[in-house]
């Protein structure tokens, strides 16, 4: 049961309030990008490569501009121009807006056609011919490293081979020693494939440039709108287009998830033509663009080895990692952290040797390595340390529960210092695991099992006992090209007692317009219903980082608590003025102050702040407002206890999800009516990679599965019904002790599924599967072993 | 060569000229300029631009306009009177059966048609009769239990709790 400090009308942390954004949305007025119309209005659409890796001959744009209605087609030659046909990535490498010379991978953007109308673009899109010299792209990222590969990034002068970065943390020599020493060792190859977010929206904006006033509004579907604007100004500074003069708006946002993090060639284009034509201009991908040229995410080939003892103890884990990048290096991750967030892959296990090591290949796929509902590659982490967990338990016929039980990190012994640096905040990981294993009745399930299969039938029990790592994060590390990552909030009371708060941050869904209206009724007893909270635009919000890698509730829920905290300390003042007490003497509960040992002598907040503008004290700034620039000291780290139980069919290899109970550990949780349906939105995108959705290219590039027809994103049918629950231990550093919540059931649900897939065959030598975990897998794997 | 049409949309009458090619979801959206009703697709697969058309509930990006000649079209614009929630969108809300809304018109225009032919549907027949819907956010769970609560309110019968369940 979840202590609630304020009262139900107040509906301050802990209280399950319903949202206050869903009336516009049941009524079909929320309002995307898509749903901007402006006079004057020109549509973009794009022509897209047919090839991998191809030469462009020739554009031939005579027959498009023939159609009516089409007023333009912008090819590289025409960016180039202005400089504006490359463009940098978050890191620091360097992505085509248009080729001038070459396609790198199948679906880039070739050229645009401008029109009226959406339908003359796509007949303008139609007509343009262009002609190609296609050439044998590199698919393979293992073949991108052989010496003898054909050198993908010409554009890069004295560049010799596909080779991006080589990043390694831990100590080598001491992992290399534990492992030559140690009783058992684990070994296992495991590819995390190409994943798509696949928001319901894809992406798209308005680019609407004002020639007289020379002003750039940009309406576009970002989880960063601030980051965005300074980027712009960045890269166009040099044809006029300074920061104050541009305005990013990020309206509703149809599901983000990461993918809204980057910046796409589309919206480029759309301020290039913009800027020219001087009108707006709106660019909306459909669904198969999306899938196929924007950011994908994961794509790690891994091995991971564990090293322990025959009784069950871990003493070192080693990790190498090949990651494939495509084209260019586009990922969206802390500039210093090449592989993200990777090395929290020591997981939720006490000991002190590890080794990891990681190399990034250009190949002719599309760019990206977006963190996909995952804080930074923590999806990857967590995969390699819970399977393999899972293999050394198989490997020395210990209880999968029972081995983790014994290697958990103890709740006294946080902080605890990770072999790989991380200071970890607060856990109970042996609490987490034992709700779980209660809820989910796990001994029965084993007694289950063994009477299955005695008969031959496959049930599998699987756990994945994870740590994330979220909330980035604290400056002296974390920047976004060299933007520190703290967030903002900004609170304005009015004098009537109800109030505006603006927050750097933007929802894509996540409910921010209650969660944050709920943080700042816990600190000052204004009932969040009385709290307007806004977001997206950054003519008006404070400057901050956005929404991604479950930063929001640990850095701007920071931002709204310490702001509202600076708010009570001038209302205690104002308090102490009315009541003509010390302020020593004035006691505080959720809404008002009182006289201690006189509780009938009492000012409300809403008093409080009237008085703020009508009768302030001599000397005291008049009004009623804060704003804070939350600096986290250190990550969060949310952990979880998944168990999940599943029935297969052997004859067919069809894998049924019977159960899946999710305990979850955010800290402090504000509204656990919205952290339970992130946690359940989270599992579905868990099983999602695990059993269904990879994206497939060919040897030559093509995509084979880059539509909804063949993505399978899953439905209610293959949904689990998702048993949740948590336990809480709130982190010390964070004001309101909470840890972030959106991404953990994404990150520790594949492992989960798989492990208890794997457990299930386990009787006929089957140690691993790779994701996704399809029946004709299973079925191939069960065939291969002979045991149909 | 366009053509002339008449339909009826949340009650109110249009006749317009339209291109024979003109999707029926570009003349809610675009035309009508009612963009409640959402593209997430190109291929008829995710169901955010479900509408009714006779009380059916279609995937509107895969007919054309000319195609609803004559018909009655309800989009989520026209289920319940603005300010107002009818059961199935009280249901969404109080159970948290929504995220970021951009599936949720359909969502809704799909489950009124599931309760109008199944005022009683059991969770598995609610799953199957949404899974012409991708919701990428919810994970479904309270999607079933905001269609449960607006089945029992229309049936007169108690709604289950709507606090969420923690095992």
């Amino acid at each position: 049961m979840i202590q609630c400090k304020t009262s139900k009308a107040i509906s301050g942390m802990g209280h399950s309030m319903k949202r206050k954004e869903d009336a516009r949305f049941l009524q079909g007025k929320g309002h995307y990008v898509d749903d901007i119309k402006l006079p004057g209005m020109l549509y973009m659409d794009i022509v897209r490569s047919p090839y991998a890796y191809a030469k462009i001959k020739s554009i031939n744009s005579e027959e498009a501009m023939k159609v009516p209605g089409v007023v333009a087609v912008v090819t590289g030659r025409d960016l180039e121009k202005y400089n504006l046909h490359w463009m940098p990535t978050l890191m620091s490498d360097t992505q085509m807006v248009l080729p001038t010379d070459t396609v790198m991978y199948q679906a880039q953007e070739v050229c645009a056609v401008i029109a009226t109308s959406r339908y003359a673009a796509r007949d303008g899109r139609e007509a343009v011919r262009v002609e190609y010299e296609p050439m044998k792209p590199v698919i393979d990222p293992y073949k991108a490293m052989d010496a003898n590969a054909p050198v993908l990034r010409k554009d890069k002068e004295g560049k010799k081979d596909n080779h991006i970065w080589n990043w390694k943390v831990g100590d080598k020599e001491k992992t290399e020693k534990v492992f030559e020493n140690a009783e058992v060792v684990v070994k296992q190859h495991m590819h995390i494939p190409r994943i798509h977010v696949a928001s319901i929206e894809t992406c798209g904006c308005v680019a609407d440039y004002d020639k007289v006033n020379n002003h750039l509004t940009m309406y576009m579907t970002t989880q960063a709108p601030h980051a965005i604007r300074t980027v712009i100004a960045l890269v166009a500074g040099h044809v006029g287009l300074t920061e104050e003069k541009i305005r990013v708006v990020s309206p509703d946002i149809g599901g983000g998830f990461g993918g809204k993090v980057p910046v796409y060639p589309g919206y480029v284009i759309a301020i290039a033509v913009s800027f020219l034509v001087g009108k707006p201009v709106k660019w909306i991908e459909d669904r198969s663009e999306n899938l196929q040229a924007d950011s994908f995410a994961r794509d790690y080939h891994i091995t991971v080895e564990m090293a322990g003892t025959k009784a069950g103890k871990i003493q070192a884990t080693r990790f190498k990692v090949l990651a494939d990048h495509g084209y260019t290096d586009a990922s969206a991750n802390p500039s210093k952290f090449n592989t993200g967030l990777f090395s929290i892959a020591t997981g939720s296990y006490d000991y002190d040797t590890s080794y990891m090591e990681a190399d990034a290949v250009y190949t002719n796929k599309p760019p990206g390595g977006v963190a996909y509902r995952c804080s930074f590659r923590v999806t990857e982490a967590v995969h390699a340390i819970e399977r393999i967990t899972d293999r050394f338990a198989f490997e020395i016929g210990k209880d999968p529960a029972q081995l983790r039980m014994e290697n958990f990190i103890k709740k006294e012994d946080f902080p605890w210092k990770s072999p790989t640096g991380w200071i970890y905040d607060s856990g109970d990981y042996h609490a987490g695991l034992k709700k779980a294993m209660d809820a989910i009745g796990y001994d029965e399930l084993r007694k289950e099992q063994v009477e299955k299969r005695k008969k031959g039938e496959l049930m599998g029990i699987g756990i994945s006992t994870f740590t994330e790592i979220v909330g980035a994060g604290p400056s002296k590390d974390f920047d976004i090209l060299g933007i520190k990552m703290f967030d903002s909030a900004e609170i304005r009371v009015h004098p009537t007692g109800k109030a505006i708060a603006r927050f750097g941050t933007k929802s894509q869904g996540q409910g921010h317009e209650t969660t944050y209206a709920q943080i700042i009724a816990e600190e000052l007893g204004i009932p969040a219903e009385n709290i307007q909270v806004e977001e997206g635009d950054t003519d008006t919000a404070p400057y901050g980082l956005g929404t991604y890698a479950s930063r929001s509730t640990p850095t701007a829920g920071a931002a709204a608590s310490i702001a509202a905290r600076k708010l009570r300390d001038k209302a205690r003042k104002i308090a102490a003025y009315l009541l003509e007490v010390s302020e020593d003497d004035l006691e505080w509960e959720p809404g008002k102050f009182s006289v201690k040992g006189a509780p009938e002598k009492s000012k409300t907040i809403q008093e409080i702040v009237f008085a703020a503008y009508t009768n302030h004290p001599q000397g005291m700034e008049a009004g009623f407002e804060a704003t804070h620039y939350y600096d986290p000291p250190n990550l969060t780290f949310p952990s979880g206890a998944y168990i999940c139980v599943v029935d297969i069919d052997k004859e067919t290899g069809a894998i049924h999800v019977r159960r899946f109970v999710a305990i979850d550990d955010c800290g402090h949780i504000i509204n656990p009516m919205i952290v339970q349906g992130q946690v359940h939105g989270g599992l579905t995108q868990g099983i999602a990679p695990a059993m269904y959705e990879e994206l497939i290219y060919d040897e030559d590039g093509n995509i084979l599965n880059g539509t909804f027809m063949d993505y399978l994103v899953p439905t209610a049918v293959e949904s689990p019904h998702w048993e949740t629950g948590h336990v809480v231990t709130p982190s010390p550093h964070h004001p309101i002790g909470a840890k972030g919540v959106g991404e953990s059931p994404t990150v520790g649900s594949p492992p989960a599924i798989v492990n208890a897939i794997v457990d299930a065959l386990s009787p006929y030598g089957i140690t691993h599967m790779d994701i996704p975990v399809t029946p004709f897998k299973v079925w191939k794997a069960l065939k291969d072993k002979g045991a149909i | 060569m366009n053509k002339e049409i008449t339909i009826t949309v949340n009650g109110t009458q249009h006749t317009l000229e339209v291109e024979p090619r003109l999707l029926l979801v570009h003349l809610i959206r675009e035309v009508l300029n009612l963009t409640g009703t959402h593209i997430g697709c190109d291929t008829t697969s995710c169901g955010a631009c479900t509408i009714l058309m006779d009380g059916k509930s279609i995937k509107s990006c895969t007919v054309l306009a000319v195609q609803a000649d004559g018909k009655s079209i309800k989009t989520i614009e026209g289920v319940s009177a603005e300010g107002q929630l009818d059961s199935l969108q009280e249901g969404f809300h109080l159970n948290h059966g929504l995220h970021c809304g951009f599936c949720t018109p359909g969502m809704v225009m799909r489950a009124t048609e599931l309760l109008a032919n199944n005022p009683n549907p059991t969770e598995e027949e609610i799953r199957w009769g949404i899974s012409g819907n991708l919701c990428r956010c919810t994970g479904y769970n309270n999607i079933v239990k905001a269609i449960q609560y607006a089945s029992a309110k229309n049936r007169g019968v108690p709604t289950a709790s709507t606090e969420p369940e923690f095992v």
